[in-house]
């Protein structure tokens, strides 16, 4: 039993993490621009297509990785000068509206420079190649995901409570105006995020494209959106949980994925029931019930408005 | 010489125009007043001279230079500290952090400017680990006005501190004020409390809509009969 469950429980932990990198993203800029960042996924994306042209370019590995994470990075902070900063003080709604043109036009863009072919990821040695655990076959990046994901994220947790810039992200997500009266400038600050945000949205798409062969412009969709609902699952706007969230729903995910031959295995069916398909509906189906019954998520800000 | 100037400003949001050309003067080391009603534009120049507000037109001059059209950060390094309406301390900070970030744009040691806020408000060093979100609404305010003393201010403008507090609160945010004066800051005072702002300062003037009305010394206004009617109630006069 456990020998059938483990492996599926290993790719959970993994997929977790990944999704994980993502959903700070996502977490991150809802804090403090209260924006849900809709092109979030495609920069994801963006940083798979960048690896594939970086490799192509014949350049080591130790080039190209912190190359891709700069450049994601980049993007990130570019993406919030062009589509979000002027907008900061028009409705919510139009920066919304604006985030999913930046979505479009990333996906777009992508379609037109690959001209919609699927582009093969490279392989990346050190995490590439197959190893065994506990008797269960898997690649290396399995193993390295959730390590380097707890890393990441006890750093930006650090990085938030302990450093000034994080004091002036956490006091700037509660009020602009008096942030700035600090002399705080909350255009830096907010640029921060994005680029934190993005860069690990960059080692996440280098883990997570490492388990699949290709590339494509709607990459970043499946896996932004799953991010998305981690992130509102742990509650949007705090970073544990959008950590926890997306282990849980990485783990859930791959259980449902495995549960035909689970089930097969220990004799409770004895023809597959094709549950597999319902592994990307489990996590929708979870975002409706935590809408219904906790719209606040896991973590979500207990509202303490005081006047 | 003043050390603040405002000469002829005007401010509006979107059409509405909410100061209608003002003048006034604060001389260092001053406790100067701004009086009036609900929306007579009384935060508005609060807000037009740190920055937060574009002007429209006039200048407000500073230490001899133009400070309106600069950043909000610029005119608080130059030393001009607003304690804003409604205390806004960061209810998701620690006591203590409130008051470091209220130092965001020093790069020196803070332990002698935390002991001073400390020692005028024993209150926060008890308190200094919890977040200011819990701290009641007079620890808030005490919390606002130690946070922009952090910046060692030249001038404090304060927005209404005695909002929505008691009057025994009222009364020491009012003692602490004339502490401050004692200490050579000046300080800018906007109050819907006129009587006990007109107690304290130096200077006064009433906001009217957009104009200046009267102005003169704290007393002056005090016992004027018009301005008694209209803001202090005849019950206190």
């Amino acid at each position: 039993m456990w020998n059938t469950v483990f492996p599926y429980l290993l790719s959970g932990i993994s997929v977790g993490g990944q999704y994980a990198l993502i959903a700070i993203g996502y977490t991150m800029v809802y804090g403090i621009l209260r924006l849900i960042n809709f092109a979030h996924g495609d920069v994801f994306m963006v940083a798979g297509i960048i690896m594939v042209y970086m490799s192509a370019s014949g350049m080591p590995l130790w080039v190209t990785i912190p190359l891709v994470l700069i450049l994601t990075a980049l993007i990130g902070f570019v993406i919030e000068r062009v589509a979000y900063k002027p907008l900061r003080s028009a409705p919510r709604m139009s920066v919304m509206i604006s985030a999913i043109g930046v979505s479009y036009t990333l996906q777009n863009l992508v379609l037109y420079v690959t001209g919609g072919l699927n582009k093969t990821y490279p392989t990346i040695p050190l995490i590439s190649q197959t190893v065994t655990v506990l008797g269960a076959k898997t690649k290396a990046v399995t193993l390295v995901t959730p390590v380097l994901t707890l890393v990441l994220v006890l750093l930006l947790v650090t990085l938030i409570n302990k450093t000034k810039i994080g004091m002036a992200m956490r006091a700037v997500s509660k009020d602009f105006e008096t942030s700035q009266l600090m002399g705080i400038k909350i255009n830096s600050v907010i640029s921060a995020t994005f680029v934190i945000g993005s860069f690990l949205a960059g080692v996440g798409s280098v883990l997570y494209f490492t388990n699949y062969p290709t590339v494509i412009q709607t990459s970043g969709a499946m896996p932004g959106l799953k991010a998305f609902v981690a992130a509102v699952f742990g509650g949007i706007g705090s970073i544990p949980g959008a950590v926890i969230g997306a282990f849980i729903i990485g783990i859930m995910e791959n259980i449902i994925k495995g549960l035909d031959v689970i089930l097969f295995k220990s004799g409770v069916i004895s023809a597959p029931l094709g549950l597999s398909t319902f592994s990307d509906a489990f996590t929708f189906a979870l975002l409706i019930v935590i809408l219904i019954v906790k719209p606040t998520g896991l973590f979500g800000e207990k509202a303490t408005d005081k006047v | 010489m003043s050390l603040l100037k405002v000469m002829d400003l005007k401010v509006s949001y979107g059409g509405i125009e909410a100061l209608k050309g003002i003048s006034f003067e604060v001389e260092k080391g001053s406790i100067v007043t701004l009086i009036g009603a609900n929306g007579a534009g009384k935060s508005t120049t609060l807000r037009a001279i740190s920055g937060l507000v574009p002007v429209k037109s006039g200048t407000i001059t500073y230490d001899g230079n133009v400070i309106n059209g600069q950043s909000p950060q610029k005119i608080v390094a130059e030393g001009i500290c607003m304690v804003p309406e409604g205390r806004r301390v960061f209810p998701n900070l620690t006591v203590l952090e409130n008051l470091k970030i209220g130092a965001y744009l020093r790069k020196d040691d803070l332990t002698a400017d935390i002991d001073h806020v400390y020692r005028l408000f024993p209150r926060l060093k008890e308190r200094h680990w919890q977040l200011a979100g819990t701290l009641s609404g007079g620890e808030q305010q005490m919390l606002a006005v130690g946070r922009a003393l952090m910046m060692r201010p030249k001038i404090l403008m304060m927005d209404e501190p005695s909002l929505g507090l008691a009057p025994l609160v009222i009364r020491d945010i009012f003692r602490i004020i004339q502490t401050l004066h004692e200490e050579g800051i000046t300080i800018l005072l906007v109050e819907q409390n006129a009587n006990a702002a007109l107690k304290i300062a130096d200077f006064a003037f009433v906001l009217e809509t957009g104009f200046l009305g009267m102005q003169g010394t704290g007393a002056q206004l005090l016992n004027d009969p018009g301005i008694k009617a209209a803001y202090l109630g005849t019950a206190k006069a």
